[in-house]
């Protein structure tokens, strides 16, 4: 079946099976494997990704519920000045261990800033909780969503 | 000839100095290539047609329906194996496709390749097995016993360690015994098992894998596969963390099969549910525990028989239940001494290395004694283990004397003099802070705080007399005018931060900017393990030497080249510096078109195997400690736990990057809050209940509480810039100190854990 949407910015026309997710389809249709795999039952939020401007566990998402929307991947967050500053921050901040988790908290930090640009440490507990990381403990992703916070208002960017 | 890096210590990016990886950014921009990442053209996907019984005899295998299936390439059984069909990495007693028995749930048995991956997963439900169900043995202590049938050539007992010290029969005024139980951890990195695996042209083929040993790999892979180790060449790709999962071999040798059969570039990858029968897990344990003392409560003798469920194959449990056995005292000084340890074979899951590798079990045991013991003695629970603490020149149950640091008081004051958090204030405090979380099942009614500690040891790098050794390769060129340094080794980056901390070694080594850190792979001589918190230390020093070396014929070069005494010459800035004329050459200008290119071998000091009577011996090269104290709310009515706060302090000898040595200490707590209070695969008759993250729980960012950290840096004079293994201390006496602290909150004894709810609640 042929799936039609835009990703990154850019249309895609691809060919899918219609039982996969659009977890699948992006990882392996079209290129785009940044957004992790490490659950497919909607439990780790690796495979956080923007559907719609909504962010959404991609493993949960048919492919083809994407028919028409407007997807946004890790990979898409980063301009031409080089990376967003919530992967400024967790570079810097030491959030980044193994890195299997940080495609989708970086979505899921990047969602829950702009929706909330200075949140308590309480909203960032809460907020990120769907996410789940092995090897940080999150002390450090914690200071990376301190610290982009920061960033993003002096930069005045809020996506 | 260390004048290269006196004074330059805080130069960015070198020894000591907080370095952000190189490897960050990409991983944050989702462009960093993991093992599940991988494509190559052409490319199949393999799946795994698994055991469905704890124990059987398999009579037949029938692919005939899977082959035919539209876009299967070819179906693979144990006749297919090419070499011998074995591996593991203590004893080679496991299949790489079940042949006449399958020994557990999960067990590999046929391998499919096929166009699509979902094709390939029902190509593998189609494959019929048919077998003959054996009486499963999954009772530990049964297998222990001699009971049941035998699963292995030569019995059930895969080892058994012995440790004895002083007088077999010592008095002591105070004796407290205690039966310990640890539930079977699982590693849960959150990157499955994965790889990729391409036919070559000269009949080998390379693998693209996540592995914590390339050449352990490529070695038991060469002999599967029947081909000479220089046929089968491995590279690491992106590894999704390790954790000790990634020791045993799980999709290598069947892409491998399947690559060489079809002529087609094979892509694995396991699904979560998968992955928990993929690889071994952390051994479940029994410990019962009998500790003697004099009145003031100093130790007289320790007690201990230790059984580790090893499950139906070795894997690592003899290492594993060595190490159980000669850290069962823990860090204190025990005059009198008496431990057995066991792992046995069973039909459950098997189980091998997870962080702490047999000192986690051990601790709960010890430390839940101690509390027992200063219980008894009505004294402070830190006192009585500052009474028995080793320090520097104490011996070890195994008659080892301590000659590093081993600042275990210190530690342990440490945590006990951290300001304790503010006292739960249901008034001001969030109820998604209280236990039972955002379920909201209390506003502070029925909530008691408790404080707990425990301390911990455990060795660090390779025991037992075990010839241990990293290899690396440096070579310094000129590139765009530019020196360049690049370091070439085969050690597995599996998270923990060792690309970068090689690059900080030859910044600080060689003085130069650029460092490239070649991909790890086959091509270089063999690191070892990134496992036994060795690889900083045993690669990073084989780094240096490197360094050493290509420093050395620098300067020699400089030495023909400038008519100068090689003693009057060092490098700094990019140039070689004579003292004498006080004038720089850079190293552009010096080496021109030349390469200096030097690979150096590091070991550790030599060990040495213990009496197998007596496990008396100097079987370790390093000891590590860590000390812990937990805080914790409980819900005494539900029997839901609110961990507060946990401190730790723990000397690392030298922080090599101070922000990585926290992030691993860091996440060695939470798999310790996690194996404490939720963490459990949950085996019934050899059958696996929760393998998924939705059964299988580990902390979130609810469940983690803030986390205080003391890091000590008392440098050893045996290990490179005096470091010593971070990776599993922060681990091991963490649920021993959680558990701790529920028992002071509700009074009443645990003995297991993970600590389920309806214990403390008092209605199991
Ligand atoms: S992979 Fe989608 S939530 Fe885990
Ligand atoms: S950095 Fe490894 S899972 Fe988060």
């Amino acid at each position: 079946m042929r799936l039609s949407c835009t990703v990154n910015g850019q249309r895609r026309d691809i060919d899918v099976c219609p039982a996969e997710s659009l977890l699948f389809a992006l990882r392996e249709r079209m290129g785009l494997p940044g957004t992790k795999n490490a659950c497919e039952q909607g439990e780790c939020g690796s495979c956080t990704v923007y559907l719609d401007g909504v962010a959404v566990c991609a493993c949960l998402i048919a492919a083809g519920q994407a028919e028409g929307g407007d997807v946004v991947t890790v990979e898409g967050l980063a301009d031409d000045e080089g990376p967003h500053p919530v992967q400024q921050a967790f570079a810097e901040s030491g959030a980044v261990q193994c890195g299997f988790c940080t495609p989708g908290l970086i979505v899921a930090v990047h969602d829950v800033l702009s929706h909330s640009p200075r949140p308590t440490d309480a909203a960032i507990r809460e907020a990120l909780a769907g996410n789940l990381c092995r090897c940080t403990g999150y002390e450090k992703i914690f200071d990376a969503v301190r610290s982009a916070a920061v960033r993003m208002s002096a930069e005045g960017k809020r996506r | 000839m260390t004048a290269t890096w006196a004074g330059q210590r805080a130069r960015p990016g070198t020894v000591g100095t907080g370095t952000i990886r190189a490897d960050a950014i990409p991983k944050s921009r989702g462009d960093f290539a993991f093992s599940s990442d991988l494509y190559a053209d052409g490319m199949l996907w393999g799946a795994t047609v698994r055991s469905r019984y704890p124990y059987a005899r398999i009579k037949s295998i029938d692919f005939s329906a899977a082959a035919v299936m539209s876009g299967v390439r070819c179906v693979l059984t144990h006749h297919d194996v090419p070499g011998r069909n074995r591996f593991g990495l203590e004893i080679r007693d496991q299949p790489v496709l079940a042949d006449d028995a399958v020994r557990y749930v999960g067990e590999p048995v046929a391998v499919v390749a096929a166009d699509h991956p979902e094709i390939a997963r029902r190509a593998a439900e189609a494959v019929a097995v048919e077998y003959e169900r054996l009486d499963a043995l999954t009772d530990p202590r049964l297998a222990l016993s001699g009971v049941g049938p035998d699963l292995h050539d030569g019995g059930n007992v895969v080892a058994h360690h012995r440790i004895r010290k002083g007088s077999a029969e010592p008095a002591a005024d105070v004796v407290v015994r205690g039966v310990y139980h640890v539930g079977t951890q699982d590693q849960a990195f959150l990157g499955p098992e994965s790889c990729l695996a391409i036919p070559a042209l000269d009949g080998g083929v390379e693998l693209y894998c996540s592995t914590q040993w390339l050449h352990i790999d490529q070695d038991q892979l060469a002999d599967v596969l029947s081909l000479p180790l220089d046929k089968v060449r491995l590279t690491l790709s992106g590894v999704g963390g390790a954790f000790g999962g990634r020791e045993d071999l799980s999709v290598q040798a069947h892409a491998c099969l399947l690559a060489l059969r079809t002529g087609r570039p094979i892509k694995m990858v396991y699904d979560r549910e998968e992955s928990f029968f993929g690889h071994v897990h952390r051994h479940p344990a029994r410990l019962e525990y009998e500790h003697g003392a004099s009145a003031d409560g100093c130790l007289v003798y320790v007690r201990a028989r230790i059984l580790l469920d090893g499950g139906a194959y070795a894997s690592t449990s003899r290492a594993v239940a060595s190490n159980a056995g000669c850290f069962a005292c823990g860090p204190y000084e025990v005059p009198n001494v008496s431990v057995d340890s066991y792992a046995v074979y069973t039909n459950n899951p098997p189980c091998g290395a997870m962080r702490g590798f047999g000192a986690v079990q051990s601790c709960f045991g010890y430390e839940s004694q101690m509390d027992k013991l200063a219980a008894e003695l009505g004294l402070d629970p830190v006192e009585v283990r500052l009474r028995n603490a080793v320090g520097t020149g104490s011996a070890m149950a195994t008659g080892q004397r301590i000659d590093g640091p081993a600042p275990v008081a210190e530690l342990l004051r440490r945590v006990r003099d951290m300001e304790p958090p503010a006292p739960a204030d249901s008034s001001t405090c969030d109820d998604v802070l209280m236990p039972g979380g955002a379920a909201n099942t209390t506003h502070g009614e029925g909530v008691r705080r408790g404080v707990g500690y425990g301390v911990s040891v455990k060795n660090i790098c390779k025991s037992l007399g075990y010839d241990d050794y990293g290899t690396a390769r440096v070579r310094l060129s000129i590139s765009g005018g530019e020196p360049v340094a690049e370091v070439h080794t085969a050690a597995a980056e599996v998270g923990q931060g060792l690309t970068t901390v090689q690059a900080q070694i030859v910044r600080t080594e060689l003085g130069v900017r650029q460092v490239v850190v070649v991909p790890a792979d086959t091509r270089v001589g063999d690191a070892g393990t990134s496992s036994a918190s060795r690889q900083t230390w045993i690669s990073g020093g084989a780094v240096r030497a490197a360094c050493e070396a290509v420093r050395d014929r620098v300067l020699r070069i400089a030495a023909a080249t400038l008519g100068a005494e090689l003693s009057e010459l060092w490098l700094a800035d990019e140039c070689v510096r004579s003292e004498r004329t006080a004038t720089d050459v850079p190293l552009a200008e010096l080496l021109g078109s030349t390469n200096v290119d030097e690979t150096r071998v590091f070991r550790h000091r030599q060990t040495f195997p213990l009496d197998p009577e007596t496990g008396q011996g100097d079987g370790h090269v390093a000891f590590a400690f860590a000390a812990h104290r937990a805080v914790v709310d409980v819900d005494t009515e539900l029997g839901l736990v609110r961990v507060v706060e946990i401190a730790c302090a723990e000397d690392v000898g030298r922080a090599m990057n101070p922000p990585a040595v926290e992030g691993q200490m860091h996440g060695g707590i939470a798999q310790g809050l996690g194996l404490a209070l939720m963490e459990e695969v949950q085996v019934v008759d050899g059958y696996i209940q929760n393998p998924s993250f939705t059964d299988y729980l580990i902390p979130t960012t609810l469940d983690m509480p803030p986390v205080r950290l003391s890091i000590l840096e008392i440098p050893r004079d045996d290990s490179p810039y005096g470091l010593t293994g971070v990776g599993e201390p922060a681990l091991l006496s963490c649920p021993a100190a959680v558990v701790a602290a529920i028992r002071d909150a509700c009074g009443i004894d645990i003995t297991r854990i993970p600590v389920r709810p309806e214990i403390i609640a008092g209605c199991a």
